[in-house]
């Protein structure tokens, strides 16, 4: 493969699967460097993908993909691109940290690209100069609007000078206005580096007008590259919508009908949904602010706004999800009752993200839904057979949505909401993300819908052209209503030629202030030398780019009370629960008495059992079987009879049999019980032969001197306590630790391992370090427990427990690491940590049973852990008085296991998205 | 009536399948049920079983032979003869649990009537088994030495015959004991994370909320939750018990299979609801993790099924009650061992069923709010 230095990437018979689907089948472009190349397409047809592949972050799996004039299956030029390419993945702000400030976001992408305090604070400066940021650099991401998070987005892509700027959808969610901003942001930093190359995904159509050079997708495949002008010659077509139409394979454009909504006809007057006044708070935040609109019966009702503005808070106010703070929701001209199913029944509502059943198959889900909505049995299945017809979904019956092109999976959440028939349609963004022919079908089904069957729909939507096809339509910033009519109308009441100018005149009103515009400041006051040393890139392993991630992770769980809460205040309260509860002293055995001797010897011989502080007597036992029912209950522990007889016997010297009846069914206490029985019985004997012969009878003719060691009061505490500490210093931080990893996958920020320097196990040993300091905050606070609350002296060597302990939370942090590193959701990384964590740990670590005592299984199972040896080091140094000499090979046991689980977890990780 | 019970058993068979189909959850369910439960019982008992013992025959007579010979399994490991001067060092690192020391001249001491002095030293940080395991080993030294002197017709009779017997589990096996105690804790511990982390996850999905705008109330949501996952735990509990418990580890049961089913089906209402009340709780599902570990944790170690409800301080028993898993352990002990039928165990059900309802009671009252809030 030549490096033509005009062209930034290319790809060679590029083919990726995802499962059986291919994403990408068999493509070869060439991408062309120092301008704006835009991927146009429908979702689904691979531009992510493709644009995965030319950034790094996905692994290939067949064909060569060449950019910045080197391999990317090469590892060492993957390594130096990482400095060189920024990737902005596709959602708003789905590689940002929601809790984390704008200034502290960008802070951390510039430490993973090893700049140094001052280099980070200039550029940090700059950026947000530029993108009309600076105002709020302590506002966190998770509370900007979908404008400012991409901007913010497109600021940590930008933080270390990339000179090829990947950028996955930039815009969908956006209003028009910071959409607009956000071109002119990339102009203008465009005009500042000239060399730079930009490749660019989007939906929007009106945005690629404005692209260099388009490649058009389709199913995998480019079917047709060029500028824009050259695909619309070719094409003679005068729009880009228009020419991508033309370019489609014949079966797909056949298909394609132009949309014309036909006229209302005759309204009645009456009103489905009416609100008023409606306003929704969430704590100090005020989403939907004072809300009013009319919508008449079979009314197509537009509501128009961007990500965050307050749509769906509003449409689940409509459909009772949400209660109102204030104002008034009706429907049918009734107040609305979200427990009133009557009305559920009229309304059909498709939420904005997938709601149905990935796990169930589009006929299992039409199926279900079918029954809750008690569809009579001999309409059922007709009604199924029907819109499966209707929506095209026959061939796709038997999948799981999971597999289906996004098009495909809205067309299924409509046929489910429309299955019962409903007066209302509720449809939050159902065509966000779906293309343009997708798109115009599922409006035809609407459009029918509502001429035909009458049917109100209330639908939002950020695409203009969809907005113009309302019969009325309401624009909404910031959760407020900026005006309310008829499309025409409001464009018309703007001067503005199109309904975008008329919502960017609208916005421009609104806002006074609160989200400027940018400044006409150039970006990026570049200094040569500052790049030379950016790029220069290892994979070594950096301290920054470690510290980075952990003073990242650790400003997030602080930010987290509720977790810090459960890290540091639940160890304390388990520790004063388990040292109080957890007890062997086997005391007040409750036990009862059947005598049917009653002579002064039995009374005599029951005395010393009734005087015993370890036991308490129940009512006697009266009749023959209640031993044994009463045994049964468990009200009794052990029930003792004595024989009618027993006193003359005695006397006699017959050696009389007393029976004791022992609750057999917890061994333990059992044994205990009949310990004490044996002693009470020893007791007696020795009273009896003083009182007959004036000097003890010794039972044995040995004397057996019992040293209890270590614990000579045989107290539960000095051996329970200790253990409870190591108990509670794996459970938690292994749980804590457990979803770490997966979480960063389900909510996106995993990729900011892929696409930038970071290397695995600065990434690991980042995501670890403030989980093991706040674990061994946790230790700490227990041992100050254990020797307080508890009295349980340390008295062996604390510098042995501590680095003991020290080296056990490396381990136990670990675990969880390692089990998040393989798990795929956050759910069964939780059922694993607390299935494979608690099992040995409490059965095979020594914590009740002693670990000298096992055997099978269970010995190894235990020694695979790091428990069983940090109980030797915390037992060992509290009770048994020990220290380093005695206790080393523990210690290292448990590097080793620190060790261990690292290395796995780092084995597991991928640095690729596969 | 007849509409709510078919929407509660369309939206169960959907949560049936969803558990099914995630291959992690059911390679966890398969191996907790089987695998644990066969190792801790088997291997980790409470009993003196295996336990290893020590001994400096300092005398080197036919008696200490016969002392050191008298350790047998399963109750001990052969004793290993070692030196006084490895005492220390093999308790310290925990080798040893019993290290007897026969002091020189023992046998003959014993011979003339002397009354000679054994050592035996525990390690009283082994708490489930020093105490018991002493009086054993007093009872081995002393009828060994008893046996050795009645052998050359020195013997004393005692006054009276105490006779100690079991009921219900007569060898005091332990296994039979881990073996139902481990069920019961995997049933806590499972029923609980699947429900809450499943209702978590339809949150996190939003496809609760989509059925909350259908004609499906929140109690349908929730008693469809219950019977679904509660329905998995008892078909694994009791297949668990047929198989690893009865055939495998060959325990007895002493009580009807089916009335212990019964009550799990109850304890297994407690539990799901408790599940779904910490889900309720929690916003995410890291918190629903850190949360239910406590929880389960509490459960599972004070409920009496692992050391004895006597022993822990009264205050400590009483909010104990509140637990479910409290009664259902001294339910299952009464039904498995003591064959305790339901004249016995009815207060433990009831008890069960109250606990039970109080927990679904207070997720209804906050399942919608968490729902739409929190997501």
């Amino acid at each position: 493969m030549s490096d033509a230095p005009d062209s930034v990437a290319q790809l060679t018979a590029v083919t990726h699967k995802y499962g059986d689907v291919a994403a990408l089948d068999d493509v070869s472009v060439e991408i062309p460097s120092g301008c704006m190349a835009g991927l146009i397409g429908p979702d689904g047809v691979g531009k992510s993908t493709l644009l995965a592949l030319i950034s790094g972050v996905r692994t290939i799996q067949a064909g060569s993909v060449h950019a910045l004039s080197g391999d990317m299956h090469d590892k060492r030029h993957r390594r130096h691109c990482f400095n060189r390419i920024a990737y902005m993945p596709q959602g708003l702000g789905k590689n940002l940290y929601p809790t984390l400030s704008i200034y502290e976001n960008l802070d951390f992408f510039a430490r993973l690209f090893g700049q140094a305090s001052q280099e980070r604070h200039r550029r940090i400066g700059e950026l947000l100069e530029a993108t009309g940021l600076a105002p709020f650099p302590d506002r966190p991401a998770g509370k900007l609007s979908g404008g400012m998070k991409q901007k913010l987005g497109l600021c940590c892509a930008l933080i270390h000078d990339p000179d090829l700027l990947v950028l996955d959808e930039p815009t969908t969610g956006v209003d028009p206005l910071s959409r607009r901003q956000f071109w002119q942001l990339i102009d203008r930093i465009r005009a500042r580096r000239p060399n730079m190359s930009v490749v660019v995904a989007t939906a929007y159509m009106d945005e690629a007008e404005e692209f260099d050079w388009l490649a058009a997708m389709d199913d995998g495949n480019i079917i047709a590259t060029g500028s824009p002008s050259e695909l619309k010659s070719k094409t003679s077509t005068d729009t880009l919508e228009a020419a991508f139409i033309q370019l489609l394979p014949e079966h797909k454009r056949s298909r394609h009908k132009h949309i014309v909504v036909p006229q209302r006809t005759g309204t009645d007057g009456q009103f489905a949904i009416q609100a008023t006044g409606l306003t929704k708070r969430f704590g100090d935040f005020t989403a939907v602010d004072n809300v009013s609109f009319d919508i008449e019966r079979g009314e197509i009702f537009g509501f128009l706004g961007s990500n965050g503005c307050g749509k769906t808070t509003t449409m689940k106010m409509l459909t009772g999800l949400l209660p109102a703070s204030a104002g008034e929701a009706r429907l049918f001209n009734r107040k609305l009752n979200a427990r009133d199913m009557q009305t559920r029944r009229r309304v059909g509502y498709m939420s904005q993200s997938f709601s149905l059943y990935g796990e169930l198959t589009v006929l299992q889900n039409l199926v279900l839904h079918a029954h809750l909505f008690h569809l009579p049995d001999d309409q059922r299945e007709d009604r199924i057979t029907e819109l499966l017809q209707r929506f095209d979904l026959h061939d796709v019956q038997d999948n799981k949505p999971a597999s289906l092109p996004l098009g495909v999976k809205q067309r299924l959440q409509l046929a489910v909401a429309i299955l019962h028939q409903p007066e209302v349609l509720i449809l939050d963004e159902p065509t966000s993300g779906v293309d343009p022919i997708a798109r115009d079908d599922f409006w035809q089904l609407l459009i029918e819908l509502s001429r035909d069957e009458g049917v109100t729909i209330f639908i939002s939507t950020h695409f203009m052209n969809e907005a113009s096809r309302c019969d009325r339509i309401s624009l909404m910033h910031a959760g407020k209503v900026l005006a309310v009519g008829a499309p025409q109308d409001l464009a018309d009441a703007r001067q503005a030629a199109s309904l975008d100018d008329a919502f960017v005149a609208y916005l421009e009103e609104a806002i006074t202030g609160s989200e400027p515009d940018a400044p006409d400041t150039t970006v990026g006051a570049e200094t040569t030398d500052a790049v030379a040393d950016v790029h220069q890139s290892s994979g070594a392993f950096s301290i920054r780019r470690m510290w980075a991630y952990a003073s990242r992770e650790a400003k997030e769980l602080l930010r987290d009370p509720i977790r810090l809460a459960f890290a540091l205040l639940g160890p304390i309260i388990l520790m004063v629960t388990f040292g109080y509860g957890i007890s062997f002293d086997v005391e007040e055995l409750p036990y009862a008495v059947y005598d049917q001797d009653k002579s002064h010897e039995s009374r005599q011989l029951l005395e010393n059992f009734s005087s015993s502080r370890y036991f308490v007597e129940r009512q006697p036992i009266t009749e023959p079987g209640g031993v044994e029912t009463r045994l049964k209950s468990g009200e009794l522990k052990f029930a003792i009879e004595v024989p009618s007889g027993f006193g003359k016997n005695l006397l006699k010297g017959e050696q009389p049999e007393v029976g004791v009846w022992l609750d057999g069914a917890m061994p333990f206490r059992a044994e205990t019980a009949r310990g004490y029985i044996q002693g009470v019985t020893a007791q007696y004997i020795a009273d009896m032969s003083t009182r007959q012969s004036g000097r003890p009878v010794s039972v044995s003719p040995v004397s057996i001197e019992t040293r209890f060691r270590y614990n000579q009061a045989f107290k539960s505490t000095y051996a329970i306590t200790p253990g409870c500490i190591m108990l509670l210093c794996i459970l938690i931080p292994a749980m804590m630790t457990a979803v770490g990893i997966v979480r960063e996958k389900e909510m996106g920020s995993i990729t900011n391992l892929y696409s930038t320097p970071v290397t695995r196990m600065e990434f690991l040993l980042g995501k670890q370090l403030p989980y093991i300091a706040i674990a061994y905050a946790s230790f700490i606070s227990l041992c100050v427990l254990v020797m307080l609350v508890f009295a349980v002296p340390l008295k062996g060597s604390f510098p042995a427990l501590a680095v003991g302990a020290l080296l056990y939370v490396w381990a136990t942090t670990g675990f969880g690491m390692l089990v998040s590193s393989f798990v795929n959701s956050q759910i069964a990384a939780i059922f694993a940590t607390a299935i494979l964590a608690m099992i040995p740990t409490m059965n095979f670590s020594g914590f009740m049973t002693p670990v000298s005592t096992l055997g099978g299984g269970a010995k190894v199972m235990g020694a695979m852990f790091p428990a069983p040896y940090f109980q030797q080091i915390s037992v060992g140094s509290f009770t048994k008085g020990l220290s380093f000499p005695d206790l080393w090979s523990n210690h290292l046991y448990l590097a080793g296991f620190g060790m261990s689980f690292f290395l796995i977890a780092t084995f597991f990780l991928r640095k690729q998205d596969v | 009536m007849l509409q709510r019970t078919a929407n509660i058993f369309r939206l169960g068979v959907k949560e049936l399948r969803s558990v099914l189909a995630d291959p992690v959850l059911a390679i966890l369910l398969v191996w907790t049920f089987t695998f644990a439960i066969y190792e801790v019982a088997q291997n980790a008992k409470m009993e003196i079983s295996n336990a290893s013992v020590a001994i400096v025959d300092e005398d080197r007579s036919e008696l200490s032979r016969r002392i050191q010979d008298a350790f047998l399994p399963p109750y001990f490991k052969p004793a290993v003869e070692i030196s006084g001067s490895e005492i220390d060092r093999s308790m310290d690192t925990g080798k040893f649990i019993f290290v007897i020391d026969i002091p020189p001249g023992f046998e003959a001491d014993l011979l003339s009537g002397r009354k000679p002095e054994i050592q035996v030293n525990i390690d009283a940080t082994a708490m489930s088994v020093a105490g018991t395991g002493a009086s054993y080993i007093q009872t081995i030294i002393t009828s060994e030495t008893l046996d050795f002197l009645n052998a050359r017709g020195s013997a004393t009779q005692l006054p009276l015959d105490v006779v100690v017997r079991a009921s219900f589990n007569p060898n005091l096996n332990s296994t039979w004991f881990m073996a139902v105690m481990q069920i019961v804790n995997n049933v806590t511990v499972l029923a609980m994370i699947l429900t809450g982390a499943a209702l978590i996850r339809e949150r996190e999905h939003g496809t609760i909320e989509h059925l909350l705008v259908m004609p499906v109330t929140s109690a349908q949501i929730m008693i469809a939750k219950v019977w679904a996952n509660g329905f998995i735990i008892v078909v694994a509990a009791g297949l668990s018990l047929t198989f690893v418990v009865q055939g495998l580890l060959q325990v007895p049961i002493a009580g009807s299979k089916a009335l212990f089913i019964a009550g799990a089906v109850i304890y297994l209402f407690s539990i799901t609801s408790l599940g779904i009340l910490l889900a309720t709780m929690a916003r995410s599902m890291p918190q629903f993790g850190l949360l239910a570990i406590p929880v389960f944790v509490v459960m599972e170690l004070l409920s009496g099924g692992t050391t004895p409800m006597e022993s822990m301080p009264d205050w400590l028993q009483t909010i104990m009650q509140a637990s479910p898993s409290t009664h259902y352990v001294s339910f299952s002990q009464a039904v498995l061992y003591r064959g305790a039928w339901i004249d016995i165990v009815w207060p433990q059900m009831l008890t069960m069923a109250a606990i039970g309802c109080v927990f679904f009671a207070v997720s209804l009252f906050r399942f919608r709010k968490a729902i739409v809030n929190f997501s």
